[in-house]
C-alpha cells in the first residue's frame, strides 16, 4: 500500500495541492488569497496532464534523423515518417516500440490551459482592483457589510462604481 | 422557408469554421475601433451574418445529414473536427438569434448602462462570448470543449462586471462568478484528462467508440463522468451549484442577463446532453445510476425549492434568475428520465424557454431603462404607463407559468406525458406544483403591474413613457415566438417539437 504510493508520487502531489488549493478557495474570506488557491488548485491540474504524458524512462518524441534539403524533399520525409508510424501503430515494424517515448499531446494541451488559467487570473485580479476602488477593501466580510442594507432590501443603484466610499 | 438554394456553395463547405473564426477575428478589430456606433453596427452585422449562417447549415444538416467539418484538413480524430448534427444545429440558431434580438436591443441599452469609452470593448467581449459558446455546440473535440467554455466564460465575467457603472454589486457578483466558473471548468477538464487516460483519444465520437467496445471503462472512465457532471453541473447552474447565479443575473446589464440567460447556460446543458447519452451511455451502469437518482433527484429539487427561492425575491431580475435555476430542473428532469420521449421534451424545453426568458429579461431591463426601478414593488401601474412592454412581459409571463397556447404550455406537457409513461407519477406532481409557484412569482407583478394605479410623483401621475422602439421589436419578436410555437403559427411548433425529437433520437441512438 505505502509502496504504491511511493511509486505514483506524482498523484500523491496533485491530490495534496489540489486539496489544499480548492481548501484555500472555500476557507478564506481575503479575495486576493482566494485566487492564489484558484491557481494552486489550477495548477493541480497541470501537473495530473503531465503525469498522464509521461512514460517511464521515455523520451521526449523527437527524431533524431533531420530532414536535410528542401521542401520537396521534406515532403517526402513527411510522408515516410507518417507511413511508419502506420505500421509500427499496425504492430508491424518496431519503430516505436523499441525506444519509449513520452507521449507529447497532454503537454501541448497544458499549455492551452495555463494560457486559460494566466487569463483568468489577470481577470480575477482586474476585478479585484476594481472592488478595492469601489469599496476600499478586499475582505469579504467587509463588503457582505457594506452591501447588508441592499441585499436585505433587494433595490437596485446602492452607489455608482468609481464614487468613493 | 429553405434558403440553402440562396447560399454559395463555399458555405456549406467552410460554413462550421466561419461560425466561429470570423466572430473571432472581428471580435480583436472591434476592440480596438475608436467609433462605437461602428462598433454597434459591425457586431449587430456579424450576427445577422451568423444567424443566416446557421440557419442554413441546420436545413442543409436536416437535407443531407450530419456535416464534419475537418479543421485545417486533418481527419479526426487526430483533427479537430466541427460537427453540425441534429443536436447541436438548433442550438446554433438559438444562440445567433438571441445574439441579434439582444444586440438590436442593445443599441438603446448599453447607451445607458456602460460607459462610452468602455463601448466598443463591450462589444468585442460580447462576440467573444458569442464565438465561444458557438465554438462549444459546434466542436466535435473534447479538450476544444473546455478551450471554448473557458474563450465564452472569460468574457462572461467581463461582461457581468461592466453592469458596474449602475450597481457596484455587479463587481462582487463577477468575481464570484469567477471563482465559480473556473472550479466549474477546472472539474470538466479533469474530467478529460481521466477520460484521455481511459480512451486514448479526444474526438468524442471515437470516444464514445471506445467507450461502448469497453462496455463503460473502469473506474477511470467513472471518475472522469462525476467530474464531468459536477463541472457542467457548476456552468449550467444544477440546483444546489447555483449559488453564482442570481447575483450574476441581477446586477449584469440588462443585454447581457438576457443573453446569458438564454444561451450561456442551454449551451452547457447541451454538453450535458452531448455527454451523458453520446460520449458516456445510459447503457453503463454508473450513467443510469446518475441518471436516475442524481439528475432527477436534483431537478425536482430544483424545480421546487428554486421556484419558492423565486417568490421571496423582492428584486425582480433575482426573482428571474431563481426561476431559470428551477427552469434548469425541469430540463434536467426530461434529461434524467432518458426515454426519447423525455429527452425530446427537455431538449424542446431548453429552446423554449430560451426564447420565454430572453423576453422576460428584455421586458424587466426596458422597465429599468425607463423608470430605473427592479423593485417588484414598484411596479405600480406599469401596465398604463408602459403597456407594450407591459403586454410583452405578461405573455413571456405566462409562458413561464404554462398556460395552453404558450410555449412553455408545449414543452411542460410535453414533459408530464414523457414522465407520466415512465411512471414518473411523482414527478408529473412536483411539475404541477412548480407551475403553480410560478403563477405566484409572475402573478404578484402582474397584480401589481395591472391592478394598481401609477404612482405620484410631486403632486402628478406619473406619465406614459413607453420603451423605445428598438427595445420593442425584439421583445416582441420573442413574446410572439412563444405564442407562435404554442399555438402552431407557422407550424412554429412542428418544427421546435421535429427539430428536438430529431436531436433525441441521434442523441439515444448513438450507443446503440
Amino acid at each position: 500500500m505505502l509502496a504504491d504510493i511511493f511509486q505514483q508520487y506524482n498523484y500523491a502531489i496533485v491530490i495534496i495541492l489540489m486539496m489544499t488549493g480548492l481548501y484555500t478557495v472555500f476557507s478564506s474570506r481575503n479575495l486576493i488569497k482566494k485566487l492564489v488557491g484558484l491557481s494552486i488548485f489550477q495548477t493541480s491540474v497541470f501537473l495530473l496532464y503531465i503525469t498522464i504524458g509521461k512514460v517511464a524512462n521515455g523520451q521526449p518524441p523527437i527524431l533524431e534523423q533531420a530532414p536535410g534539403g528542401g521542401h520537396g524533399e521534406d515532403h517526402a520525409y513527411t510522408t515516410k515518417v507518417i507511413e511508419t508510424v502506420q505500421v509500427a501503430a499496425a504492430g508491424g515494424g518496431d519503430f516505436l516500440t523499441d525506444i519509449p517515448y513520452s507521449n507529447p499531446l497532454p503537454h501541448v494541451l497544458i499549455l492551452t490551459a495555463i494560457v486559460v488559467g494566466v487569463a483568468t487570473l489577470a481577470i480575477g485580479l482586474s476585478l479585484v482592483v476594481r472592488i478595492r476602488e469601489v469599496y476600499q477593501t478586499i475582505e469579504e466580510d467587509r463588503i457582505d457589510a457594506l452591501d447588508y442594507a441592499f441585499n436585505l432590501e433587494g433595490t437596485d443603484t446602492p452607489k455608482k462604481a468609481g464614487a468613493k466610499a | 422557408m429553405d434558403i440553402t438554394p440562396y447560399m454559395p456553395a463555399w458555405l456549406f463547405e467552410h460554413g462550421a469554421g466561419f461560425l466561429i473564426a470570423v466572430p473571432l477575428i472581428l471580435a480583436a478589430i472591434t476592440a480596438i475601433l475608436p467609433n462605437r456606433k461602428l462598433a454597434w453596427w459591425s457586431t449587430t452585422a456579424m450576427t445577422v451574418i451568423l444567424v443566416i449562417v446557421a440557419v442554413a447549415l441546420a436545413q442543409y444538416e436536416q437535407i443531407n445529414g450530419l456535416d464534419i467539418y475537418r479543421m485545417g484538413g486533418w481527419n479526426p480524430p487526430y483533427g479537430i473536427s466541427l460537427v453540425v448534427d441534429a443536436l447541436s444545429a438548433p442550438i446554433l440558431v438559438l444562440i445567433a438569434g438571441m445574439a441579434v434580438m439582444t444586440m438590436l436591443y442593445a443599441m438603446p441599452a448599453t447607451v445607458a448602462e456602460v460607459e462610452p469609452k468602455k463601448r466598443a470593448p463591450y462589444y468585442a467581449a460580447f462576440l467573444l462570448c458569442m464565438a465561444g459558446l458557438m465554438g462549444m455546440v459546434i466542436t466535435g473535440d473534447a479538450f476544444n470543449v473546455f478551450v471554448f467554455l473557458e474563450v465564452s466564460s472569460i468574457s462572461t465575467y467581463v461582461l457581468v462586471a461592466m453592469g458596474a457603472s449602475r450597481d457596484r454589486r455587479a463587481l462582487v457578483a463577477a468575481y464570484n462568478y469567477l471563482i465559480l466558473g473556473s472550479i466549474g471548468a477546472t472539474f470538466f477538464v479533469i474530467g478529460i484528462g481521466f477520460l484521455y487516460m481511459e480512451t486514448g483519444t479526444l474526438n468524442m465520437a471515437d470516444m464514445a467508440r471506445i467507450l461502448t467496445e469497453m462496455d463503460g471503462g473502469s473506474r477511470v472512465s467513472m471518475v472522469a463522468f462525476a467530474f464531468i457532471i459536477v463541472g457542467l453541473g457548476l456552468k449550467l447552474a444544477m440546483f444546489p451549484l447555483h449559488t453564482w447565479l442570481p447575483g450574476a443575473y441581477a446586477y449584469a446589464p440588462t443585454q447581457v442577463t438576457a443573453f446569458l440567460a438564454s444561451t450561456a447556460t442551454k449551451a452547457a446543458l447541451y454538453l450535458l446532453f452531448r455527454f451523458t447519452f453520446f460520449v458516456f451511455n445510459p447503457e453503463f451502469d454508473y450513467v443510469a445510476a446518475t441518471l436516475t437518482y442524481l439528475i432527477v433527484g436534483l431537478g425536482v429539487v430544483g424545480m421546487i425549492f428554486a421556484s419558492a427561492q423565486a417568490i421571496f425575491q423582492t428584486d425582480i431580475r433575482r426573482a428571474m434568475a431563481f426561476s431559470s435555476v428551477a427552469q434548469v430542473g425541469y430540463m434536467l428532469l426530461g434529461l434524467g428520465i432518458a426515454t426519447t420521449a423525455s429527452v425530446a421534451a427537455g431538449y424542446l424545453h431548453l429552446i423554449n424557454h430560451a426564447v420565454i426568458k430572453g423576453g422576460l429579461f428584455l421586458a424587466v431591463g426596458a422597465i429599468w431603462y425607463r423608470y430605473g426601478i427592479t423593485r417588484s414593488v414598484d411596479f405600480r401601474g406599469l401596465s398604463k404607463t408602459m403597456p407594450w412592454t407591459m403586454g410583452a412581459f405578461t405573455l413571456c409571463g405566462f409562458s413561464l407559468i404554462g398556460v395552453p397556447f404558450t410555449a412553455g404550455f408545449v414543452s411542460k406537457v410535453a414533459l408530464a406525458d414523457a414522465a407520466a409513461e415512465q411512471g414518473y407519477w411523482w414527478a408529473v406532481g412536483f411539475i404541477m406544483l412548480s407551475s403553480i409557484l410560478a403563477i405566484f412569482y409572475v402573478g404578484r407583478v402582474l397584480m401589481i403591474a395591472y391592478f394598481q394605479d401609477p404612482p405620484i410623483v410631486d403632486g402628478k401621475t406619473v406619465a406614459k413613457n413607453e420603451a423605445p422602439l428598438m427595445m420593442l421589436i425584439p421583445m416582441w419578436i420573442l413574446a410572439l415566438t412563444s405564442i407562435a410555437i404554442g399555438m402552431n403559427i407557422f407550424g412554429a411548433s412542428d418544427i421546435i417539437v421535429g427539430a428536438s425529437e430529431r436531436a433525441a433520437e441521434v442523441l439515444l441512438s448513438a450507443g446503440g
